[in-house]
């Protein structure tokens, strides 16, 4: 869509395509994204994602892939894996990031370097049930982005900003969700 | 009853409308529900002015005269200036005349009324953009202690209860009235979401001076990027006052009012707010700083930086820490909340399918797609301004000229220019 070379690996025409397209046939708008999760042993369990619904009809990753999920040991665990909070962690960190690389594409912003930090505060008074008046999830989120990009400040906080506002992540983190547990 | 042409609605639209309609020789009738400028004189809270300052306020052939030009107009003034033009431009007015139906027939519309039914062969849709205000699904879960009102109950604070009110949405409806509902002692929270932020006077300037001088006013439906977004912002942080004052939340946050992000939830007696209230407040910050520089790449390409005051930035918008995530509802701390969550126009008299999925009329820059059919006054129609009362002329003209080749036979798909 332009001259000049910027490419951030985006193919932002798909996407706008895509987007004038389900703008008219909602229906094949509604997705659903799906993960399954096993015990493994102690505190690691193995989660695996691959098959998930939308456009109309079932759909498939290229490849199976699977997250393991643990405890580090002074939780007298045995560390297999990431712990689940760092797991959001990760996703929030993945959908920000997206998120700058298609809304630089889309301003023709070259992107030349992204790196985030993401850091979670909590109080484990809270999952420990010592005190009921701490909450279980973090009190509050930073995320603090390193950008190198051939664009003004302004013009790198406006694509930071922006990607907030479309991130499904951060709606997630941010807003409430109803979630329903069942057992079969 | 026959005529040519039927305009819904005796506003300022449907006015500019009538007068252009006239011009083209087109017998036309402007059916109005009440009377003339009927929301202005129904529908509005008490201290309301137009954000818009006097001198901007013209329509076809006629315009503010006043000795303050840079003031803005009370109701009283709005409605003695719309009332004025009416008179001036010998509206055929037909008020008390509420629609209850409009249909397509072979060779145009039929319309039933509380006056009786007439056929035309075209119809202006000018009845307004904010007939219904908006309520979020969420208030139905608002306990039943609280009192809650929509901006169009809204008259003055002393309506209210003492005590604690949120005001839900921080657009140019829920800023003012947080503003004058916390002057009157009531302490007030405001739910924050997207929102525009705009500094009222700019380098000395009223903010809609150079809005419309720098063209930006004038900017057209069909040469911005995406104008079902543009179509959707929402209104500016703006009020009219006698001593010109910027009604930013920086405004609100100094005389004491608590910012909370968006009303995202309400469970079991609590509300819910959104964790993006930081992130909302830069985005308005970066756009309102956009907005500011081109301005004053403008101001130098005119050559204006020695005759206005120095180029300067306002303040970041200020956010607490740690903004509430939540709030009682059951405590008896809120005893009132207000919606300023939006209007939508009410359409329940069309029997035709020209709606979209949304609700709202399919149209090209005020063209829809039932031919001979034609809307006023929605945001963005034809341009930015189309919303503002002198928005309504260029509108007008363009629209009328249409209708009038529509009616000669002469054009019978959009035209865009």
């Amino acid at each position: 869509m332009t001259d000049k070379a910027v490419d951030n690996g985006v193919n932002v025409e798909a996407l706008l395509s895509a987007r004038e397209a389900l703008s008219e046939a909602p229906a094949g708008a509604q997705f659903q994204w799906r993960a399954t999760c096993k015990w493994v042993n102690g505190t690691h369990s193995r989660s695996t994602v691959e098959g998930f619904h939308g456009l109309g009809e079932e759909q498939k990753h290229k490849t199976k892939f699977t997250f393991d999920a643990d405890h580090p040991e002074i939780f007298a665990s045995e560390d297999k894996g990431a712990t689940p909070v760092e797991l959001v962690l990760a996703g929030l960190a993945s959908c920000l990031t997206a998120g700058v690389a298609s809304v630089a594409q889309l301003r023709e912003i070259q992107l030349n370097s992204v790196s985030a930090t993401l850091e979670g505060d909590m109080d484990i008074q809270g999952i420990l049930g010592i005190d009921s008046d701490v909450r279980n999830g973090f009190e509050g989120i930073r995320v603090t982005y390193d950008i190198d990009a051939d664009a003004t400040h302004d013009e790198i906080e406006a694509v930071v900003a922006q990607s907030q506002k479309r991130s499904a992540v951060y709606d997630l983190i941010t807003n409430p969700t109803n979630v329903t547990v069942k057992v079969t | 009853m026959r005529t040519t042409a039927v305009i819904i609605g005796a506003g300022h639209n449907g006015l500019a409308m009538s007068r252009c309609l006239a011009e083209h020789s087109i017998d036309h009738v402007v059916l109005e529900r009440g009377e003339v400028a009927n929301s202005w004189k129904t529908e509005r809270w008490d201290s309301l002015r137009l954000l818009t300052p006097n001198w901007q306020s013209r329509l076809p052939g006629f315009a503010y005269e006043g000795g303050d030009p840079d003031g803005f107009m009370t109701m009283p003034e709005v409605i003695d200036f719309i009332e004025r033009y009416a008179d001036m431009i010998s509206a055929p007015v037909e008020i008390g005349t509420t629609v209850s139906s409009v249909r397509r027939t072979d060779d145009g519309y039929e319309i039933d009324s509380t006056q009786g039914r007439w056929q035309c062969r075209t119809v202006v849709l000018a009845a307004g953009a904010c007939n219904i205000a908006d309520v979020p699904n969420l208030a139905q879960a608002i306990p039943s202690s609280i009192t809650t009102l929509t901006p169009m109950q809204y008259r003055n604070a002393g309506q209210l209860e003492e005590g604690g009110v949120l005001v839900v949405g921080a657009s140019a409806t829920g800023t003012q009235l947080a503003d004058e509902i916390h002057r009157s002692g009531r302490p007030v929270t405001l739910a924050v979401g997207e929102h525009v932020r705009m500094p009222r006077v700019y380098r000395g300037k009223d903010i809609l001076w150079w809005m419309d001088a720098a063209g930006i006013l004038d900017e057209r439906y069909d040469e911005i990027d995406d104008i079902k977004r543009a179509r959707k912002v929402p209104s500016p942080q703006l009020a009219g006052s006698p001593q010109c004052s910027t009604l930013d939340l920086n405004a609100l946050t100094d005389i004491g009012v608590k910012l909370v992000g968006r009303l995202a939830g309400v469970n079991d007696g609590r509300a819910q707010f959104s964790g993006s209230l930081r992130n909302n407040c830069a985005l308005a910050d970066l756009k309102m700083n956009r907005l500011l520089n081109t301005i004053d790449e403008w101001a130098t390409e005119n050559g204006l930086d020695n005759e206005v005051s120095p180029s300067h930035r306002f303040e970041t918008t200020a956010v607490e820490d740690s903004p509430p995530l939540g709030m009682n509802l059951l405590s008896g701390e809120i005893r009132t909340i207000i919606w300023a969550t939006g209007f939508h126009p009410n359409y329940s008299w069309l029997d035709l399918p020209v709606l979209d999925r949304k609700g709202e009329v399919r149209h090209d820059g005020g063209v829809a797609e039932s031919p001979g059919m034609y809307l006023m006054g929605m945001n963005f129609l034809r341009r930015r301004k189309s919303s503002f009362i002198h928005g309504a002329g260029d509108d007008a003209r363009e629209l009328s000229a249409h209708l009038a080749s529509y009616v000669d036979g002469r054009t019978t798909s959009a035209l865009r220019r």
